[in-house]
């Protein structure tokens, strides 16, 4: 007899039609699979009843069907054994260069010939980073699928909210070979968000404290009209619950008086601080025990009055990004509705009672930390899949950067801004510069900067086959497309002939969280020079398409109605217009194109009078009407 | 004859229903689909209609319209697990033969 769940009322679907969806929290350290069963979001555990997965995956060969792997428990306890075949931590890789990588890995990478990816070298072959993430994402596929008795109808995946194209790139290519259907990425603390329901509540600021296992992660979110807008992301990547144990563990290695220990002791004692960190979240004190060795024991007691006075410094190091977040998102500390507490840290009653104060509102803790991401998942997911009626509305996401392309003298010209809400198609008309133009180079960017070389490049294509005609006569249509999960694909096409080229922005190497805010932040500080570099440079482009239209004219008609002296005046004309617009003086530039334009006046209507004349020669006034 | 629940299903009902926050009644029923003739219906009700029949068993409202009801009447609605999933099975006394995974049956 098949399980039943409790649909919504009119939701009833046929026997074996069920739209089974999940959502997944792929975390550095631990990843997480929810659904939605009779209404009620929630994880799902393992045959050992494990909600929690490891990140981790141990590569033990390769045969026909694919690689040989343990993932999770399993994995990390053979960690130590193994380590340069079990990879932990594989988000840190997901969509990033060889370069980014090499500095804080202990992996053996290297890229492959005909490819950009770097590879990690295991006994099962060489391994990228996306393989490595879709054996976990196949672990809990499967166990899904046990639990919900069928085949699923798709996921939802939550990805951090710095994640750039290239990173949320390499995790849906996971999730697809994993064979799971992508129903949309979300970022992390929009899922926090949806877990607690603030997306169908009022609308205003909510702030996601995300305290994680090694990383720690604050983003101020904007709901306006269902839409949570990203306003600010600000963190720090080596700030965690790990570093709460350390501290207990440095303590005890003190009171201990134990200088120096062996791996295993440091271990053991690692593993009591751990406890004692949990023990303390709930009692007042904690009995501590460390064996060591011999027959000798040390015995002592921490209490959560002197727990609280060692960590205090570290959960004070957490409000200075909490501070530059609100600048950033040009936020008053008591404009924030919610505090959403994320990751198994915020159970420490001090960092709750230090959030609370510092955005004086009681942060919400109902929801179990560690869960609340995969919840607001399953929840969007089982949205997205159908299973609610038409009221519950889709939640929408938006851009983190501008995007658009380089147009003439290096500028970027923005096609889609940041912050436009997903999915989102643009289109704006761009045109040839020289006459007889035929092909045109298309240089996709992101980034708020003026100046291309700011901005970060995504990709480049060419768009060939446009028929020669004079500068500027071309229409060729731009067209800027982002899917709901945020990946970027641009076609242009010539609107006379036809012709069309396209691509899908698949960039190789990706941007840290880090680097994002720098190129917000430049944007802000570099206003003013920006606007003046972008003035110059149209200046500059103006002066250079008046001097190549004007030497065009010359060629052609400069011989026939210019006086040798009239030519040699707009020849030298043109020659100081070239020197000036080399400097940097944009008004000169300004003022040199204005006194061209005068000089060359006079010349502009004999042409155009020439080419009316030609026109009507032969031609009795009837024929011209 | 009437509808009831065991005291697993009655548990689980109560705890959805107080998860889901509106609605105070589950409605049972029958649809004409599946590859055994009929399905079953197990929803959340917000609205009872005229014609409905309600029940009451452990603390869960529990209704049935009339078309619906002689299918399925003598029914008990029971909460289990088998191995990782779980949820609600009809134990069901009018069933004549089901499909193989008793998603579907006949009368």
């Amino acid at each position: 007899m098949a399980l039943l769940q409790i649909s919504e009322p009119g939701q009833t679907t046929a026997p074996h039609q069920h739209k089974l969806a999940i959502g997944i929290d792929l975390g550095t350290t631990n990843s997480l699979v929810a659904s939605l069963r009779s209404g009620l979001a929630e994880t799902i555990a393992d045959e050992n009843g494990q909600h929690l997965l490891p990140s981790v995956v141990q590569f033990q060969g390769k045969n026909e069907t694919g690689y040989q792997t343990e993932v999770g428990y399993a994995a990390q306890q053979n960690a130590s054994n193994d380590p340069m075949n079990t990879i932990a931590s594989v988000k840190r890789y997901m969509g990033r260069g060889l370069d980014d990588i090499k500095k804080h890995s202990i992996y053996d990478f290297v890229i492959e010939e005909d490819s950009v990816v770097p590879r990690i070298r295991t006994v099962a072959g060489n391994v990228s980073a996306v393989e490595v993430s879709s054996e976990i994402l196949k672990a809990l596929k499967q166990r899904s699928e046990e639990a919900l008795g069928g085949d699923l109808t798709g996921a939802v995946i939550t990805v951090p909210a710095y994640f750039d194209d290239a990173q949320r790139q390499a995790t849906k290519d996971a999730a697809k070979l994993a064979g799971l259907n992508v129903l949309r990425l979300i970022n992390e603390p929009t899922a926090a968000a949806v877990a607690y329901g603030l997306d169908t509540g009022s609308e205003g600021i909510h702030v996601i404290y995300d305290l994680g296992g090694g990383t720690f992660d604050i983003s101020i979110l904007k709901l306006t009209k269902g839409i949570f807008e990203v306003l600010s992301t600000a963190g720090d990547s080596a700030l965690g619950g790990d570093d709460l144990d350390h501290i207990i563990t440095d303590w005890i290695l003190d009171e201990a008086e134990i200088n120096e220990p062996a791996p295993s002791l440091l271990r053991q004692i690692l593993d009591v601080a751990r406890q004692a960190k949990e023990t303390l979240s709930e009692q007042t004190s904690c009995k501590l025990s460390v064996d060591l060795g011999e027959g000798k024991y040390w015995d002592s007691e921490l209490s959560q009055q002197q727990f609280e006075k060692l960590i205090k410094p570290l959960i004070r190091k957490t409000l200075v990004p909490c501070r530059r977040a609100l600048r950033d998102a040009g936020i008053e500390n008591d404009e924030v509705q919610d505090v959403v507490m994320v990751g198994g840290s915020t159970r420490v009653p001090l960092v709750r009672q230090m959030v609370g104060e510092f955005f004086s509102t009681e942060p919400l803790i109902e929801l179990d930390p560690d869960k609340v991401v995969a919840i607001g998942a399953a929840r969007q997911a089982d949205v997205l899949v159908g299973n609610k009626s038409d009221e519950d509305m889709l939640l929408l996401d938006v851009t983190p950067l501008s995007l658009g392309l380089e147009t003439m003298g290096g500028l970027a010209e923005k096609v889609i801004h940041r912050n436009t809400t997903i999915p989102v198609a643009r289109a704006q008309d761009f045109t040839t510069f020289k006459d007889g133009q035929t092909a045109m180079a298309i240089h996709v960017v992101q980034g708020e900067r003026e100046l291309i070389s700011d901005c970060r490049s995504l990709a480049r294509f060419e768009l060939r086959g446009i028929p020669p005609m004079v500068a500027g006569a071309a229409r060729i249509r731009v067209t800027f497309q982002i899917d709901a999960d945020g990946l970027l694909s641009v076609s242009a096409r010539e609107e006379t002939s036809g012709v069309e080229s396209s691509i899908q922005v698949k960039p190789s190497y990706g941007l840290s969280d880090g680097e994002i805010e720098t190129m917000l932040k430049d944007s802000f500080s570099y206003a003013q020079d920006d606007i003046d570099a972008r003035n110059l440079r149209e200046k500059q482009v103006e002066a250079s398409r008046v001097i190549e239209a004007l030497n065009a004219a010359m060629d052609e008609d400069g011989e026939k109605l210019l006086s040798q002296e009239e030519q040699t005046q707009i020849r030298q004309a043109i020659d100081e217009l070239a020197e000036i617009s080399k400097g940097s003086d944009q008004r000169a530039i300004k003022l040199k194109i204005e006194a061209v334009d005068k000089v060359t006046a006079e010349f502009a209507q004999r042409r155009m009078d020439a080419s009316i004349n030609k026109a009507l020669a032969g031609q009795s006034v009837d024929d011209i009407d | 004859m009437a509808i009831t629940l065991t005291a697993s299903a009655a548990e689980h009902v109560t705890r959805f229903i107080e998860n889901r926050g509106k609605g105070e009644a589950l409605r049972l029923g029958v649809k004409t689909n599946g590859c055994s003739g009929m399905g079953y219906v197990l929803e959340f009700a917000d609205k009872v209609e005229d014609d409905d029949n309600v029940f009451e068993d452990k603390g869960v409202k529990i209704i049935v319209d009339p078309k619906s009801l002689i299918y399925i009447d003598g029914t008990e609605l029971d909460y289990g697990k088998e191995g990782l999933n779980e949820g609600f099975k009809f134990n069901n006394p009018n069933v004549k033969d089901a499909c193989g995974c008793g998603e579907s049956f006949n009368v």
